[in-house]
C-alpha cells in the first residue's frame, strides 16, 4: 500500500527499471478505487478488466524492448469529458449518458501514446458547470479530507482521486478555476496551462475561448511530468498555440533565482477565510526565505471578473450545447410518449388558430428533450447565455463583457511588469458543506472570484496545498504565471514543496494506510 | 417596361458551393453524389469536442471570386456562428461571417445583347464564406414516417454573394445571374451546377409604386418579398414575373406599405407557376451572432491578393470586348460564343487567326460546331475537327471553292470519317468546276427554260434559283452564285 503514496515521478522511474510492473501498480490503485470509491465517488466509470488489459500490455511491450513513452505504465484517471473512442463519455449529463465518441481527443491520443494506463473516468459537475460536483447527472464525490464536504468542481473527481490516492496523474479541465478549485479543496497540485498550450480537440466543449485541460497530481514534480505530455501544438485546433513545449520535468527542480512574486492585495480585501489568509500570507513568508522579493500588486479589474466571466462563458455554452438537441446523438425524449402529447394538445384545441400555435413534432422533441435531458445548473447557464446574445441585448452583455476582459488583460499585463508571479488565495474558503449552496447560485460562482481572472486573460495558473484550516481541511495557494510561463509556475511551486509539507499530508485513511 | 405602372426592385443572393476538394473546416470530400452520410466526420457531424480548422484553399478560392467581382478584400476578417435549429444543422450553428465579411462593396456589369435594358452595373453588397447545411429528406406524407438527413453536404463551402436592390426588371435579374454563373465558372471556382444545388438563388422583390399624392416625392415601397425555391434562372424569370403581378394586385387591394407587415417568405411553385407563402414566424428569427471562439481571425495581406487578384486570367466582359476589337464581330456573337466557356473561346479564337477572318469564323462556329455539341453533349474538347483543319475548310470557302452548303457536306465527312479536308472533298467528288464547262452548262439550261428566261428578262432575278437548282442536279460542284451570275448573264444575251 506505500506504493500508494509514492509520488509519479518515483513510480515511473520505478516502472522503467523494471523494478514494478504497470498490472501491479494498475491493480494497487484499483484495488484502492474498489476500497474506497463506494464513499468517495470520485469515478463515473472504472472498467478493470479494461485497465489491467492495458497495463499488461505495456508490461509486455516493455518486456520486448520497447520504448513506453514517459508515462510508462502509469495509471491515469481522466475527467469524463474527455472523448474517448469507443468509451463511454457522458460529462456527468443524463444528455450523454450512453454516447460513445468515435473518436478520441488529442490529450487521450497523447496519454495512450505516452503510455499512460486510463485507470477511470472521474466524476465532475454537469458540462464542467458548477464548482461542488454537486451538478453531476450521476453521484455527487466528497471530499476525501470530509466526506460530508464538497471536493470541489468541476474537476471534484479528478482532483478527489488524487487526494484519495485512487490515481496518481489526473487530468482535469479548467474554465473558471476547475482544476484550481477543487485542487485546492482537495489538498493537491493543479494546473490550468496558458490558454491553447494544451490542444481542445476532443474536449467536450463548456466555452471554448476559456476551457483549457490540465493535469492534477499531489506534487508540482508530477504535474510537470502530465504536462509534458498534454502540451503542445495541435494542428487540429485552431487555437492551440504552436511553441515548442519545453521539458517542465527536467527544470521544475530548478530554484528561480530572484524571483519576484506580486501578492494581489485586491484577493486578500474581499471577504477572505481568516484561515485562508494567514495560510497565504504564511506562504509570502515561505517565498521571502527562499530569497524570493515580495511586492503588493493589483489587479483593479479583478472584481469585475465573475460578472464577466457569467455573461461570456454562459453565452459561449449556450452555443455550444445547442447541439444537444436529440436528433443525431445523445439523450432524446421518448417519441410515443410526446406524440400522444400532441394528439391531446390537438385534441384539447378550441380553435384552429389554437391549433395552429402547438409545437410541431420536431419543436416538441428539441424541447422535451433538452429539458429532459439538462440539469437545472445547465439550464440556467443556457438561459443566461442566450438571453445575454439575444438581438437588442448583445451590446450590453457579452460586448460590454469582452471590453472588461481586455481590460483584465491588462491589468495583468501591468502586473507581470512588477512580478514574476502573482501569488494570492485560490478559493474565499476551504471545502463548504454538502448543499451549502444548493439554493444559492450566485454564491457558488462568488467562489470563482479568485480564479476566473486566468481564464478570461488565458494566462496559466497553479493551485498548491499551502496549509489546512482548524477544521483539517487543505488551503490552497493560487501563482499565476504569463502566457507560457508553465515552466516558471511550475518551479516557483517545486520551490514551495521543498520548503513545506503540506503538498505530502493526506487524508487519515490514505496516510493510516500502510 | 416603362408602360407598366410601378416598378419592380430585385436584389438577389445567392449561394455558391466552392469547387475545392475537401470542406470549408475539415478534411471530408465535397463529392457529389456519394452514399448519405458517407461523407463525414466528427467535425462536419457535429460531435462534441470536435473542432473547425480553415481549410486556406477555400479562403483563397473565395477571395479569387470576390475580387472578380470588384469587391474590396480586408486583410483581417472573422467567423461568427449564426444559431437557428434544425436537425441538418447538427452543430445547432452554422459557421459564417457576419459583420466583417471576407469582401464587400463589388459590382457586376451586366447588359443585354438584345436591349431591353440599358448596360448597368448592379452593385454587390457583399460576398462572404459560410458553411452549408446537411439535406433533410422528408417524408411526403407527412407524419407517417421519418425524415431522413444526410450530412454529406455539411460543411461544404459556400459563398454568399448579395446583390444591391438594383435589378428593376425580371430580364436584369436574369442577366445578373448568367453573368455571375458566366464569371465562376471562368475562375473554376464552383461548377455552379443548380440541379445538384451547388448554385441557389433567392430574390428578394417588392415594388415602387409613384406616389399619387405626390408625384415629385419618393415612390410608395410595398412589403418586401423573399422568393425561393427557384430551380433555374428561367425559373427565376418567372416568378420574379408573377410576384410582380401579384404584389400589384394586392397593393391594390391592401394599401400595404413597406413594413406595415412582417417580411414574407415565398415559394416558387415549378408546376402552378405561382409563388406560395410558406409558414410565417410571429418575430423575426434572431441568429444571436457572436465570433466563433473555436476560430482565429484570418488575416490576409495586401500581397497575397495581390497575387490572387494577378491569377485571375481574362474575365468574360474583358474577352467580350478583346473578340469584338480583334475579330470585328458583334456584341451579340461574343456573347454567344463567350458563354460557351473559355474553352470553346480559345478553339474560336485559334480559328479566326488562321482563316483570318473572325466573322466566318464565327458563324461557322456558332451555326456547325455549337449545334453538333449540343446534339452530342459533348465538349469541345472532344469535338473532332481540330481548328487548323477547319480553317483549311474555311479557306475553301473563302476562295469561292466551296459554296456553304458543300462546305456543311465537307465538314460532315470530316467529322464522322475523320478525313481531312482534301479527302473528304475527293470522297464527296468535289472537284473544281472548269467556267468553260460552267458556261456550256448554263446555256444548255436557257435553252432548255425559255419561260424561265422571260421572267428573268422581264426582271425577276429571283427566277433564276430554279435554274440553279437544276445545274446542281446536273453537277453538284458547280458554284451556285456562278451559275446565277452566268444565267442572268446569259439570259439577257439570250433573245
Amino acid at each position: 500500500m506505500s506504493l500508494l503514496k509514492k509520488s509519479a515521478v518515483e513510480l515511473v522511474s520505478l516502472l522503467r527499471d523494471g523494478e514494478l510492473t504497470s498490472a501491479d501498480l494498475t491493480r494497487a490503485y484499483l484495488n484502492q478505487i474498489e476500497e474506497h470509491e463506494g464513499t468517495i465517488q470520485a469515478f463515473l466509470h472504472v472498467d478493470r478488466e479494461a485497465a489491467l488489459q492495458q497495463a499488461e500490455d505495456l508490461d509486455r511491450r516493455r518486456a520486448a524492448g520497447e520504448n513506453m513513452g514517459p508515462l510508462g505504465g502509469l495509471p491515469v484517471a481522466v475527467k469524463d469529458l474527455l472523448c474517448t473512442r469507443g468509451v463511454t463519455t457522458t460529462c456527468a449529463s443524463r444528455m450523454l449518458e450512453n454516447f460513445r465518441p468515435p473518436y478520441d481527443a488529442t490529450v487521450i491520443a497523447r496519454l495512450k501514446a505516452a503510455g499512460a494506463v486510463l485507470i477511470g473516468r472521474t466524476n465532475m459537475d454537469e458540462f464542467a458547470m458548477g464548482g461542488s460536483c454537486e451538478n453531476s447527472a450521476f453521484q455527487t464525490t466528497k471530499n476525501p479530507w470530509d466526506p460530508e464536504r464538497i471536493p470541489g468542481g468541476s474537476s471534484g473527481g479528478a482532483a478527489a482521486c488524487v487526494a484519495a490516492a485512487m490515481a496518481p496523474l489526473s487530468v482535469g479541465s479548467d474554465t473558471g478555476g476547475s482544476i484550481r478549485q477543487p485542487a485546492a479543496l482537495c489538498g493537491v497540485t493543479g494546473l490550468k496551462p496558458t490558454y491553447g498550450r494544451v490542444s481542445r480537440y476532443g474536449l467536450v466543449a463548456f466555452a471554448s475561448s476559456l476551457d483549457q485541460i490540465g493535469p492534477l497530481a499531489a506534487t508540482a514534480e508530477d504535474v510537470a511530468l502530465l504536462l509534458e505530455v498534454l502540451a503542445g501544438h495541435d494542428p487540429l485546433d485552431s487555437t492551440s498555440i504552436d511553441a515548442p513545449v519545453p521539458r517542465y520535468i527536467e527544470t521544475v527542480r530548478q530554484p528561480l533565482e530572484g524571483l519576484r512574486v506580486g501578492l494581489v492585495t485586491d484577493h486578500l480585501a474581499e471577504q477572505l477565510d481568516p484561515d485562508v489568509e494567514a495560510a497565504v500570507r504564511e506562504a509570502v513568508r515561505v517565498y521571502e526565505s527562499l530569497g524570493a522579493n515580495v511586492e503588493e500588486v493589483s489587479l483593479p479589474h479583478s472584481r469585475y471578473g465573475i460578472a464577466t466571466y457569467y455573461v461570456i462563458a454562459p453565452s459561449e455554452a449556450s452555443s455550444n450545447l445547442a447541439r444537444y438537441d436529440g436528433a443525431h446523438y445523445g439523450y432524446r425524449t421518448d417519441e410515443s410518449a410526446l406524440q400522444a402529447e400532441l394528439a391531446a394538445e390537438r385534441a384539447a384545441a378550441q380553435s384552429e388558430q389554437e391549433e395552429a400555435r402547438l409545437d410541431t413534432p420536431l419543436v416538441r422533441m428539441y424541447r422535451k428533450t433538452r429539458s429532459e435531458g439538462f440539469g437545472a445548473e445547465v439550464k440556467r447557464r443556457i438561459m443566461l447565455g442566450t438571453y445575454a446574445l439575444s438581438s437588442g441585448y448583445y451590446d450590453a452583455y457579452y460586448l460590454k463583457a469582452l471590453k472588461v476582459r481586455r481590460l483584465i488583460v491588462e491589468d495583468y499585463r501591468a502586473a507581470f511588469q512588477k512580478a514574476d508571479v502573482l501569488l494570492g488565495p485560490v478559493t474565499p474558503s476551504p471545502a463548504m458543506p454538502l448543499g451549502h449552496f444548493k439554493d444559492d447560485p450566485l454564491g457558488m460562482y462568488l467562489t470563482d472570484l479568485f480564479t476566473v481572472g486566468a481564464n478570461l486573460a488565458g494566462i496559466a495558473g497553479i493551485s498548491l496545498p499551502c496549509g489546512q484550516s482548524r477544521e483539517g481541511l487543505p488551503i490552497g495557494l493560487h501563482l499565476q504565471a504569463p502566457p507560457l510561463e508553465e515552466e516558471r509556475l511550475l518551479r516557483a511551486a517545486h520551490m514551495f514543496q521543498t520548503a513545506t509539507d503540506w503538498h505530502r499530508r493526506r487524508p487519515d485513511f490514505v496516510a493510516s494506510e500502510d | 417596361m416603362s408602360e407598366l405602372p410601378y416598378k419592380i426592385v430585385i436584389g438577389l443572393e445567392v449561394h455558391v458551393q466552392l469547387a475545392t476538394q475537401s470542406k470549408l473546416f475539415c478534411r471530408c470530400s465535397t463529392q457529389f453524389g456519394a452514399p448519405p452520410n458517407t461523407q463525414t466526420c466528427p467535425v462536419c457531424s457535429g460531435m462534441p469536442g470536435a473542432l473547425p480548422v480553415l481549410n486556406r484553399e477555400a479562403y483563397r478560392m473565395a477571395v479569387r471570386a470576390a475580387l472578380a467581382l470588384n469587391c474590396e478584400i480586408p486583410e483581417f476578417t472573422k467567423w461568427d456562428r449564426k444559431q437557428y435549429y434544425y436537425p441538418d444543422l447538427p452543430k445547432g450553428y452554422q459557421i459564417s461571417q457576419f459583420d466583417l465579411p471576407m469582401s464587400q462593396h463589388g459590382h457586376l456589369a451586366i447588359s443585354d445583347p438584345k436591349n431591353r435594358f440599358e448596360p448597368k452595373r448592379v452593385g454587390i453588397i457583399r460576398a462572404h464564406l459560410e458553411e452549408d447545411a446537411g439535406k433533410s429528406m422528408h417524408d411526403e406524407q407527412a407524419g407517417t414516417a421519418d425524415s431522413r438527413i444526410d450530412l454529406n453536404r455539411c460543411g461544404t463551402p459556400l459563398l454568399e454573394i448579395v446583390s444591391e436592390p438594383e435589378m428593376y426588371s425580371p430580364e436584369e435579374a436574369k442577366a445578373y445571374l448568367t453573368e455571375l454563373k458566366l464569371l465562376l465558372t471562368y475562375l473554376e471556382v464552383s461548377d455552379c451546377n443548380m440541379q445538384e444545388g451547388s448554385l441557389r438563388v433567392d430574390a428578394n422583390v417588392n415594388l415602387h409604386i409613384p406616389d399619387p399624392e405626390a408625384a415629385d416625392g419618393p415612390p410608395i415601397a410595398t412589403p418586401i418579398v423573399e422568393v425561393k425555391n427557384m430551380n433555374s434562372f428561367r425559373a427565376v424569370e418567372r416568378a420574379l414575373h408573377y410576384e410582380a403581378d401579384r404584389q400589384w394586385e394586392v397593393w391594390q387591394e391592401s394599401h400595404q406599405r413597406l413594413g406595415d407587415v412582417p417580411k414574407q417568405t415565398r415559394g416558387w411553385d415549378e408546376n402552378a407557376e405561382i409563388t406560395r407563402g410558406q409558414r410565417s414566424k410571429e418575430e423575426s428569427s434572431d441568429y444571436r451572432y457572436f465570433p466563433d471562439p473555436d476560430l482565429v481571425p484570418v488575416v490576409m495581406s495586401a500581397k497575397e491578393t495581390a497575387e490572387i487578384r494577378n491569377q485571375l486570367g481574362e474575365l468574360p466582359a474583358a474577352l467580350r470586348k478583346r473578340l469584338e476589337e480583334t475579330y470585328g464581330i458583334k456584341p451579340y456573337d461574343s456573347d454567344v460564343l463567350v458563354n460557351q466557356g473559355r474553352a470553346l473561346v480559345d478553339y474560336y479564337i485559334e480559328l479566326a487567326e488562321q482563316c483570318g477572318d473572325g466573322k466566318l469564323a464565327s458563324n461557322w462556329v456558332q451555326q456547325d460546331v455549337l449545334r453538333l455539341l449540343n446534339e452530342r453533349e459533348i465538349s469541345i474538347d472532344d469535338y473532332a475537327v481540330r481548328p487548323s483543319a477547319f480553317a483549311e475548310l474555311l479557306a475553301k470557302v473563302q476562295d469561292g471553292k466551296l459554296d456553304t452548303s458543300r462546305g456543311r457536306e465537307v465538314l460532315a465527312e470530316m467529322i464522322e470519317a475523320g478525313l481531312s479536308v482534301a479527302d473528304a472533298m475527293e470522297k464527296l467528288g468535289i472537284a473544281e468546276v472548269d467556267d468553260s464547262e460552267l458556261v456550256e452548262l448554263c446555256q444548255s439550261l436557257i435553252a432548255a427554260n425559255p419561260k424561265i428566261v422571260a421572267d428573268i428578262q422581264a426582271g425577276n432575278l429571283k427566277a433564276a434559283g430554279a435554274l440553279i437548282g437544276q445545274a446542281k442536279k446536273q453537277n453538284p460542284n458547280v458554284n451556285p452564285s456562278r451559275v446565277r451570275e452566268l444565267c442572268i448573264e446569259l439570259s439577257s444575251e439570250a433573245s
